[in-house]
């Protein structure tokens, strides 16, 4: 999900959700604002305002006016349910192809995901 | 403040330095100017800072002309390369003289770029070496806080560090105390994500105006083994391309829809966006 050759505005985006996710922000927190993006970034706030829009579209995110920028309550359970849905083809299949590609028996790979889920 | 040119010619001589160049800037945001030496960005920014008069054709700052306009005078700055400065005098006259010219003068903000910069004001504008008489100029530009700030190659020996702080507090400025301000660069790396707009111009024509991440969208690197690229971008608008062996990376200009995005996928390519260094390079033409 995390990716350098995006723009920018998206990889502030899936920062932010990322932060939802470790509960970093957490559910009716106000974010920064979007000039604080800005200037921490260094771009300009027109960008860093495309990153907020996104998320509130994705629900993300909610507006109080002349406020700022808050989290949806239920962002984080939307986002572990959206990540859920995608994560045996995002995570667990390329493993299994890269496992493949360089010889890596299946059976190892299972063994230590048991070892790991017993820690 | 607005900003509306039509049909812009300029010529020196034998020398047509702006052909018909039209554009308009809706005002309250960061341009970035982009054009190769001698495209024409000089003589642009100084005839909308009435340095110099159009040829032919009209430009309008907030709907009025702009040549021997007094009214908009004071509200229109042009910091030019290695400062908006005269030989004559120490930084403090360059300072007064601005404080005279600017009614939104900020002599506070003034003494604090000032300080950022390390320039004091008892040195003498002649004694300055290039950097530093970019910087004064950077004050002055930025202290003056002009409805219309213009800012032509302002960096001009400035090192990187000096380069940020500029960087730093036009962003912060303009955020406390918006107003339209131009860029012209060639550091596109440094400055691109500054600009909410970007104007290119080759040889005094207008090659693209658009919103910065707009025309960021608009290139994309398709890369691959060399025959499946070729197959994929038959058809669509290549500005240029490099290979490494059996692998290649063709730059693609214009939209590409999902529908393609999936065949890519399905073609094992690789697409990724293109940075607006290389997309300049590509739209403003060969080495000449």
């Amino acid at each position: 999900m995390f990716d350098d050759r995006s723009p920018i505005y998206r990889q502030i985006a899936d920062r932010i959700k990322a932060d939802v996710l470790s509960e970093a922000l957490r559910g009716d927190e106000q974010v920064m604002s979007t000039n604080q993006y800005a200037a921490y970034y260094r771009i300009n706030p027109a960008t860093a305002a495309k990153a907020f829009q996104q998320l509130v579209e994705e629900g993300v995110l909610y507006k109080k006016r002349g406020i700022g920028m808050f989290v949806s309550p239920d962002a984080r359970d939307a986002l572990r349910a959206k990540h859920r849905e995608s994560f045996f083809a995002d995570v667990v299949d390329p493993m299994v192809a890269e496992a493949k590609a360089i010889g890596i028996p299946i059976g190892e790979v299972i063994g230590r995901i048991t070892e790991l889920e017993g820690r | 403040m607005r900003v509306d040119v039509e049909d812009l010619v300029v010529t020196y001589g034998e020398v047509t330095a702006l052909d018909r160049l039209s554009f308009s800037l809706e005002g309250g945001k960061i341009y970035g100017l982009l054009g190769r030496n001698g495209s024409g960005k000089t003589t642009l920014l100084s005839v909308l800072a009435a340095f110099r008069k159009e040829s032919s054709g009209t430009v309008r700052i907030d709907g009025e002309p702009v040549f021997e306009n007094e009214g908009l005078t004071s509200r229109v700055s042009l910091i030019r390369d290695a400062g908006e400065t005269t030989d004559l005098g120490t930084a403090e006259d360059a300072l007064y003289f601005a404080e005279w010219l600017r009614p939104h003068w900020d002599a506070d903000y003034a003494r604090s770029l000032m300080d950022l910069f390390g320039l004091t004001r008892k040195m003498s504008v002649k004694g300055m070496s290039k950097g530093m008489r970019s910087a004064l100029g950077v004050v002055i530009g930025l202290a003056g806080r002009a409805p219309l700030t213009m800012f032509d190659e302002s960096y001009l020996g400035m090192d990187p560090p000096a380069r940020y702080a500029f960087y730093d507090a036009l962003l912060a400025d303009y955020m406390e105390h918006p107003r339209t301000i131009i860029l012209s660069t060639h550091l596109i790396e440094e400055v691109s994500s500054l600009f909410e707009e970007v104007v290119i111009i080759g040889r005094g024509r207008l090659v693209v105006h658009e919103e910065t991440q707009t025309l960021l969208s608009r290139g994309t690197a398709v890369t691959g083994p060399a025959e499946r690229v070729d197959a994929f971008t038959d058809g669509l608008t290549v500005l240029g391309g490099t290979s490494l062996g059996s692998t290649k990376s063709a730059m693609v200009y214009g939209e590409i829809d999902e529908a393609r995005r999936g065949r890519a996928a399905e073609a094992g390519l690789e697409l990724g966006p293109i940075a607006m260094q290389d997309l300049f390079i590509h739209l403003t033409g060969d080495a000449r």
